[in-house]
């Protein structure tokens, strides 16, 4: 379970993270969704130990992590695998050097083993014959779904997502959220969304949350976010210009 | 050190601090800032040379960039500047001593240029070759997150692509001079003796008699120096790479412009600080 209280974070004088306090549950999907510039990558990242808070607390499983050293801080992320927004693919490595990484690192098995759980995680994101291939030979679709094979390989519990329909065409993103929720059936891990793709958070997440001016102001299963009283929900839900949320 | 030499140093650095924010208009907090973070990147790094694990396969390819591909441009450089050190000590003995007196160029040239051209030379060169690219490749990986990838999956950034990279400037460079050395002082001999006819045993005999080894291996010092200076300038203006192309850009010049002003002033202290035998 991933338990977060007061979480402050400011670059300089823009105030991202005001006192954000969320609950992540083992073995949900949870979407947190907001407007561009929110904060939901700054959120993330957090969970992960890339950026360290102003203030607050972040309890994965019960241990508290912002105050962790490096070295403590990486048996933790062992549990975390990431899909970032570009897939962040690493361009000097072959598609089987990325997905193998962090089996490498985490587990340290031999190389023929490495390579069966390559193959294995590709085929899980339904890519087969592309070990080999350079990431700048992929389609933006093949990219995000390697990203994805690297980030389950390891076998993670927790597996973050930030915009992980964004920059693809619909039916490439569609793809996508059915293997979220495919991760998660298959195998049961805990799914953190970061989108602001409606049509994608409706179909994957168990809970939703709005994120709004460095707070959670909104949190509940599709059907109430879809139904909340809350202005600032509907106008963004809707995707509507006009409403108390600024739009530049 | 007595104290007017202890001015005059301090006289040098207030200039250096001085032409470094007027050429960058930077906030002289925004500069100690820098500074801070460049220290703490060196801690960092050098803490990090003895954990484990080791990143062999990267460092091996580092010596392969820095070292190996460094080769023509470090031969290049090395023999004409070996060649036109050859032509002006030839002209200045000629000149001002007499004729027969060009052979004992041979020590000035061999001395000139393993104290202080060849290794200056050769940091510049690689600085322009390889501490540009280090720029450019962190800042890119930087921008396209994939060193947050790299974090994510266990490896650290700094051990992954800073230590390897330190390590190989800091072994290959000294390696890059000794060769420079070589070619530079063989240009200078090939320039005296087989073109300008200067009689090839005194030349020898002169060069052998008063160049000391110390005066090599101090250049090489300086070299593992400046190595340690282009890697550790050119990691840190990547990793701090911001705002895309334009952003690696900026990084990728800064990095050179940095790491050869450093070049250029820390070889003056190193010249101050390793002994000179004079007699």
């Amino acid at each position: 379970m991933i338990r977060i209280v007061g979480l402050h974070k400011s670059f300089g004088l823009n105030r991202v993270l005001q006192g954000l306090n969320l609950k992540i549950e083992h073995g949900e999907t949870l979407v947190v969704i907001g407007q561009s510039g929110s904060g939901k990558s700054v959120l993330i990242k957090h969970l992960i130990g890339l950026l360290k808070p102003d203030k607050g607390e972040i309890f994965i499983d019960g241990i508290e992590i912002t105050r962790m050293k490096d070295d403590e801080l990486r048996k933790i992320t062992r549990k975390f695998g990431m899909l970032f927004q570009g897939a962040a693919l690493f361009d000097s490595m072959t598609v089987a050097q990325n997905v193998g990484f962090g089996l490498e690192r985490y587990t340290g098995y031999p190389a023929e083993k490495i390579e069966k759980l390559v193959k294995e995680s590709l085929a899980k994101v339904g890519l087969q014959g592309v070990e080999g291939l350079m990431p700048h030979e992929l389609s933006g679709g093949m990219k995000k779904r390697v990203g994805l094979a690297r980030a389950i390989a390891y076998k993670p519990e927790i597996i973050l997502y930030d915009e992980p329909s964004t920059g693809i065409d619909p039916i490439r993103a569609d793809a996508i959220n059915d293997l979220i929720n495919m991760m998660k059936k298959e195998l049961k891990v805990t799914s953190v969304v970061i989108t602001h793709d409606m049509v994608s958070s409706y179909k994957v997440a168990d809970r939703m949350a709005m994120l709004y001016e460095g707070r959670i102001i909104e949190i509940g299963n599709p059907e109430e976010i879809k139904s909340s009283k809350n202005p600032v929900v509907q106008q963004f839900i809707h995707g509507k210009a006009e409403g108390p949320i600024e739009n530049w | 050190m007595p104290l007017s030499e202890n001015m005059h140093v301090l006289l040098i650095w207030s200039i250096v601090l001085l032409k470094l924010k007027m050429f960058h208009r930077v906030r002289p907090s925004l500069f100690f800032e820098q500074l801070g973070e460049l220290g703490l990147l060196s801690f960092k790094t050098f803490k990090n040379i003895f954990k484990k694990p080791w990143e062999k396969k990267i460092f091996i390819q580092q010596l392969e960039e820095v070292g190996v591909r460094s080769f023509p441009v470090v031969s290049l450089t090395a023999a004409f500047v070996g060649l036109v050190f050859g032509l002006q000590t030839y002209v200045g003995f000629h000149r001002y001593v007499g004729p027969g007196s060009e052979a004992y160029g041979g020590p000035i040239i061999s001395l000139g240029l393993s104290k202080e051209f060849i290794p200056i030379l050769v940091g510049l060169m690689v600085s322009g070759r390889v501490g540009s690219a280090m720029a450019a490749e962190i800042g890119t990986m930087k921008i396209t997150e994939q060193i947050d990838a790299l974090f994510s999956l266990g490896a650290d950034p700094n051990r992954y692509l800073v230590v390897p990279r330190m390590l190989a400037c800091f072994i290959m460079l000294p390696c890059l001079t000794l060769y420079g050395d070589i070619l530079g002082i063989g240009a200078g001999y090939f320039y005296n003796v087989f073109i300008m006819g200067v009689n090839r045993f005194i030349y020898l005999k002169n060069t052998l008699l008063y160049l000391e080894l110390w005066d090599v291996i101090s250049g090489l010092i300086k070299a593992a120096a400046f190595g340690i200076i282009i890697a550790i300038i050119g990691c840190w203006q990547g990793l701090r790479a911001e705002g895309g192309a334009e952003g690696v850009g900026r990084a990728t010049t800064r990095a050179v412009v940095y790491s050869s002003i450093s070049i250029l002033l820390v070889n003056f202290f190193l010249s101050k600080v390793l002994p000179t035998r004079l007699g």
